[in-house]
């Protein structure tokens, strides 16, 4: 009678024993998983200083499309390390830089010089020449990069896809 | 030798001893009325999702799921592997195939109230199947990495960048860094050659055990109400009294239903061909209008037509709702009447989802919503509207194209659909309103007041005020004629 009773309680100590060892392991094991698989959401920030061209490229109160060569690109990122902005030059020394991406959905809005209009073949929203919201879906005006004007050449911020969680890229 | 492969059979069978539990499987006792034509499109699916591994298999020993290859290996496949275009063509109709027969097995379910007690579970099985098969749908979008992929993951980025405070890091970790680019494509790839379809496997499984274990559904009657207490009984005893085995009874007419599947499966890939890649997935090439693909069209609908105040809040709350109820429609109604003659109200949601999605994706294949971005220089001016005009109105005329006024108005049934049609403007606006109109805009439109000179404003406006039908009068302010008369 004793000896059965010291068994099974020699057996249900290896049994709990058993189940914090693998709770342990899981754990520890679950550690670097999580870390390797959030590694992008960790990072602080995305930006950096790009040069986009020498300012003679864009004529004084004109728009043009800009690309530039994503500051952390992968070596087999293809051509989706290419990443188009529009630039506009007010007067002189003077620029907006907007981000392609609509702020509505993100689908890259077109310029069009004739009507000085931006427009999205998504879903119709529609932006004037300084970026406001004209009409349309979209909940706000286009995001713009951080820009310098540095020995003639035009430097803008960027290195992130901006969405309206991280809007002032 | 036929004496040879039963006596390999037997040897077999005593070592493995599956085939009395394979038996009593296959023979199980089914109701005789749920030996219909209706219960056929479950087990259809079940046929199309295996075809899918298949081709999914092979396309995978070509398909390079690199950034900078994907869409290359595509163009290989559509063209020089041998029968690549076919297995590409098989897998994405297979797809659609899939999609649909899901759904359509899903409104069945739905209205034989077959979720009822005792397969509630059975329902919330098929319920994760639903999402795991709609998944597997939008990661399968993405690997045809092509225009439409790239700009649908910034659609899907944009979405989750709307959820408040951690939007941008749910983004980060959607397209595996602060860009769409090659670890995208890899999240992808991985959700959906190895997670997701693990997830429909073993899913696939616990829904078809609880199938055999519960029985399946019979024939709803009016007025054979499910009761907790008596089911179960009940259930038995119809099985007993007037059961015939699943096989071949039952299974016969899945049989044949899954072979006329997989024939017409076989022939709309081989008309219909491998579905894309369109243009490269190269950002810098803008001149894309990106859509998705045909299951998604209905919420690409819905997010235009939204009204934008309430968007972000349905986009985020909306989905994990409607999921929701959706789960936890057997334990809203887990008893009761079965028959659809009995449940009104049930058939009613059926129909207005139907027609709403219905609606809606039909809409999404010619959005009227967005401009069409080539009409100011595609499309022609109607002769009749230019016919005997002056010189200002003829200068008009032209300005309504080079302005890119067409993008979003109709001439003579071309053009974009944002805005009215211009070809009646006369009997709608006066002068003055459209003046207005024009300068200031409102109701959608952009005030072009600051893009264009009073000498193309005015232009522009000599050619409307002319746009009436012959013999139906241009509108005209009646508080002015009172007071001039």
């Amino acid at each position: 009678m004793d000896q059965s009773a010291e068994k099974t309680s020699r057996r249900t100590f290896l049994f709990r024993l058993g189940i914090v060892i693998n709770a342990i392991a899981a754990t520890v094991f679950a550690i670097p998983i999580l870390g390797y698989v959030l590694s992008p959401a960790r990072r602080f920030t995305w930006l950096d200083w790009i040069p986009l061209g020498l300012l003679i490229d864009v004529p004084e109160n004109q728009t043009r499309l800009a690309k530039y060569v994503n500051p952390f690109k992968k070596p087999w990122d293809g051509e989706t390390d290419k990443i188009p902005c529009w630039v506009r030059r007010m007067d002189g020394d003077k620029f907006q830089v907007f981000a392609i991406n609509c702020t509505h959905l993100g689908c890259p809005v077109r310029w069009f010089q004739e009507s000085a209009l931006f427009m999205c073949p998504c879903h119709g929203g529609v932006f004037y020449a300084d970026g406001r919201h004209a009409s349309g879906p979209p909940p706000r005006a286009l995001y713009q990069y951080k820009y310098k004007v540095e020995a003639g050449q035009l430097w803008v911020r960027a290195g992130e896809m901006p969405t309206l969680g991280k809007p002032e890229v | 030798m036929i004496q040879l492969l039963k006596a390999i059979g037997a040897w077999l069978d005593a070592r493995v001893q599956l085939g009395s539990t394979l038996a009593e499987v296959a023979e199980h006792p089914v109701p005789r009325s749920s030996a219909s034509w209706w219960y056929v499109f479950g087990s259809a699916t079940l046929v199309v999702f295996i075809l899918q591994v298949v081709t999914g298999i092979c396309l995978a020993t070509v398909y390079t799921p690199a950034a900078d290859r994907a869409w290359d290996s595509l163009i290989y496949l559509n063209y020089q592997q041998p029968l690549g275009w076919y297995l590409r063509a098989l897998h994405g109709w297979g797809s659609n195939f899939m999609v649909a027969l899901m759904f359509i097995h899903l409104a069945q379910v739905f209205l034989f109230g077959a979720y009822k007690f005792p397969r509630e579970l059975t329902w919330v099985a098929g319920c994760v199947l639903l999402l795991a098969t709609l998944g597997m749908a939008f990661t399968g979008q993405v690997l045809r990495f092509d225009q439409n992929a790239y700009w649908g993951l910034g659609i899907g980025a944009s979405i989750a960048g709307r959820f408040p405070f951690v939007g941008f890091k749910i983004v980060r970790l959607l397209l595996g860094g602060p860009i769409i680019a090659g670890e995208t494509l890899s999240r992808f790839f991985a959700l959906h050659v190895f997670v997701i379809p693990a997830l429909l496997m073993a899913f696939v499984g616990l829904h078809l055990f609880l199938v055999l274990r519960l029985g399946i559904n019979e024939w709803p009657m009016p007025g054979r109400i499910v009761r907790r207490d008596t089911y179960l009984q009940q259930y038995q005893d119809m099985v007993h009294a007037d059961g015939e085995p699943f096989f071949p009874f039952a299974a016969q007419k899945d049989l044949v239903f899954a072979g006329l599947i997989i024939a017409s499966l076989l022939i709309v890939a081989a008309v219909a061909g491998p579905i894309g890649p369109n243009g490269q997935p190269d950002p810098t090439i803008i001149q894309t209008v990106p859509r998705p693909d045909f299951f998604f069209l209905w919420l690409f609908s819905l997010f235009a037509l939204l009204p934008p105040w309430t968007e972000t809040f349905l986009m985020l709350v909306g989905p994990p709702v409607v999921i929701g109820i959706l789960f936890v429609v057997p334990f809203i109604s887990g008893t009761g009447e079965k028959s659809w003659r009995r449940r009104p109200i049930s058939v009613v949601i059926l129909l207005l989802v139907f027609t709403m999605i219905g609606t809606l994706t039909w809409l999404g294949t010619f959005s009227p919503w967005s401009p069409v971005m080539d009409a100011w220089s595609s499309a022609p001016t109607p002769i009749d509207y230019v016919k005997g005009r002056s010189p200002l109105e003829l200068q008009g005329a032209l300005l309504i194209q080079s302005k890119q006024c067409r993008n979003c108005h109709a001439l003579g049934g071309e053009g974009g659909l944002r805005g009215p049609a211009l070809d009646a403007t006369a009997t709608r606006l006066t002068r003055d309103q459209i003046v207005r109109q024009i300068i200031q805009g409102g109701g959608n439109m952009p005030a072009y007041g600051k893009n264009l000179s009073p000498a193309e404003v005015n232009a522009i406006v000599a050619f409307l005020v002319t746009m009436h039908p012959r013999g139906e009068p241009p509108a005209r302010n009646s508080a002015k004629s009172a007071t001039s008369f």
